[in-house]
């Protein structure tokens, strides 16, 4: 399958992990990525708090160069970024008079032809149990999915049906040998952007996070967005000042977990780029003589 | 209910129905949005009595809500809308009240830390087109004077591969974006 990337800037920066471990896996699930040309910022949480048409024009103006490019789809693997640019799809969609404005502000052709992909809705088609199959490793390991705000809701603009327990991880952790573990932080939120401004926040929620997943057994929680990842895991020492506690749980971005499944390398997914190191290895299936399995191997 | 009415409606609630098309008397106070949002113990005015203060159309009401702490604390995590028995979105309302708030220089004091670093983030983007953590940072501590904050989380970032000390220059992909702003 081959489909547009917006990679966004974290997955250049503070996640650099998650972009490594999608560009590894892709060639190995039939997955060909094609990058948004001369992409910027989408604005992330700062520019709807201050400025509604800036952070409407940010996103319009990369939706608007992948239309360029004749993307029909476009993943967007940060959540962040994926829920901004669905929601301006969303605004632009509903508004006649904000559309002109951001048209003008933007200089590029813009309908909405594209349409933007999680790395959820990206990953679920392709992996699918026969594919799976031909994988040289489980991951059989006790995760929790953690989803958290931003890829499910609001349900104006995700539609989701279950914005509170989402299931598509879970299910996906499931397929590749893991036993993803019931729990009550799915969607509760990380802190987000307070980690600069307000980390004390940040260590409070962290802690709720890591102490539910660490009470049910929980070997790592398993990540699909860069701020989500970087609270629990770069922001690990103020969540233990919070806490008065250690955690060693680690923070696995799903593309990691699904790579080493695939027999990626921890190198080349990225894994020595976490603070808190992820000493969790996948397990090479028995020798199988289908034909499929040695070819992978 | 009322929503013929906010037609010419001068008040912040009538703001809110003009820029977002939320009724905020569809709230009938039922406390929801308050007990799940994350951010409600640190919160001056919980996010149902913002609501009910913007309902009464009081001008000390309005101006609370808009020097409250509150409006900064919303971290946007849409709780509160999914949780809501008559979806009033809340994280859009707080949008429209904050951007008031800038406006009518009413911005809380312990609010400030926050603004700065909203502003230091977008004009990070204006200057490369993309983020730049370090000078995002570097900006946000001069606004605010905490230059002793992430002294020792930096160096391990760099050392993990996840800072780049030099910028890369993308600010032609969003000059006329900035330049579009500027004219407005």
């Amino acid at each position: 399958m081959k489909i547009g990337l917006y990679p966004g800037c974290s997955m250049d920066g503070s996640s650099r992990e998650y972009q490594e471990s999608l560009r590894a896996i892709a060639p190995k699930i039939s997955l060909e990525l094609e990058d948004v040309k001369e992409w910027n910022c989408c604005g992330a949480s700062s520019a709807h708090a201050i400025d509604h048409a800036l952070s409407l024009a940010l996103p319009a103006k990369i939706l608007a160069q992948a239309e360029a490019q004749q993307m029909k789809e476009l993943a967007v693997p940060c959540a962040a970024c994926y829920n901004r640019l669905a929601s301006t799809k969303v605004e632009l969609a509903e508004d006649e008079a904000m559309r002109m404005k951001v048209a003008k502000m933007v200089d590029l052709p813009y309908t909405g032809a594209t349409s933007v992909k999680n790395i959820l809705d990206v990953l679920t088609p392709l992996l699918t149990p026969e594919v799976v199959k031909t994988f040289p490793a489980t991951f059989p390991h006790k995760v929790v999915c953690y989803y958290g705000c931003l890829l499910v809701r609001p349900k104006s603009v995700m539609h989701h049906t279950r914005m509170e327990d989402p299931m598509e991880m879970d299910e996906l952790m499931k397929r590749i040998g893991a036993t993803p573990l019931e729990w009550s932080m799915k969607t509760e939120c990380c802190g987000a952007s307070f980690s600069i401004t307000r980390t004390d926040i940040v260590g409070t929620l962290g802690m709720n996070i890591l102490e539910d997943a660490t009470m049910r057994g929980a070997e790592a929680i398993i990540v699909a967005c860069p701020m989500c990842h970087s609270n629990l895991d770069m922001r690990r020492t103020e969540i233990e000042k919070v806490s008065g506690k250690k955690y060693s749980i680690p923070i696995l971005y799903i593309t990691q977990a699904i790579g080493l499944a695939l027999g990626c390398s921890p190198q080349q997914l990225g894994l020595q780029r976490h603070f808190v190191p992820a000493k969790i290895e996948a397990k090479l299936k028995v020798q199988q003589t289908t034909p499929a399995a040695a070819a992978v191997s | 209910m009322l929503q013929s009415s906010h037609h010419e409606d001068p008040s912040l609630a009538g703001l809110v129905w003009t820029k977002t098309g939320i009724s905020v008397e569809r709230c009938y106070q039922c406390g929801k949005c308050s007990a799940g949002c994350p951010a409600a113990s640190e919160m001056d005015l919980t996010p149902s009595v913002v609501l009910r203060h913007l309902q009464t159309r009081d001008a000390d009401s309005e101006k609370k809500v808009l020097s409250s702490y509150s409006i900064w604390l919303c971290l946007a995590c849409q709780t509160c809308i999914a949780r809501c028995p008559m979806e009033v979105d809340l994280p859009k309302v707080m949008d429209v009240l904050r951007i008031e708030s800038l406006h009518r220089h009413l911005v809380h004091p312990k609010a400030k830390d926050i603004v700065s670093f909203h502003t230091s983030f977008i004009n990070t983007i204006k200057r490369f087109g993309r983020l730049w953590e370090i000078g995002l940072i570097g900006e946000y501590k001069v606004r605010t004077g905490h230059f002793l904050q992430d002294v020792a989380v930096a160096p391990v970032m760099f050392l993990k591969g996840k800072l780049s000390l030099v910028p890369e220059l993308h600010r032609k992909f969003v000059r006329k974006i900035f330049a579009a702003k500027e004219r407005a």
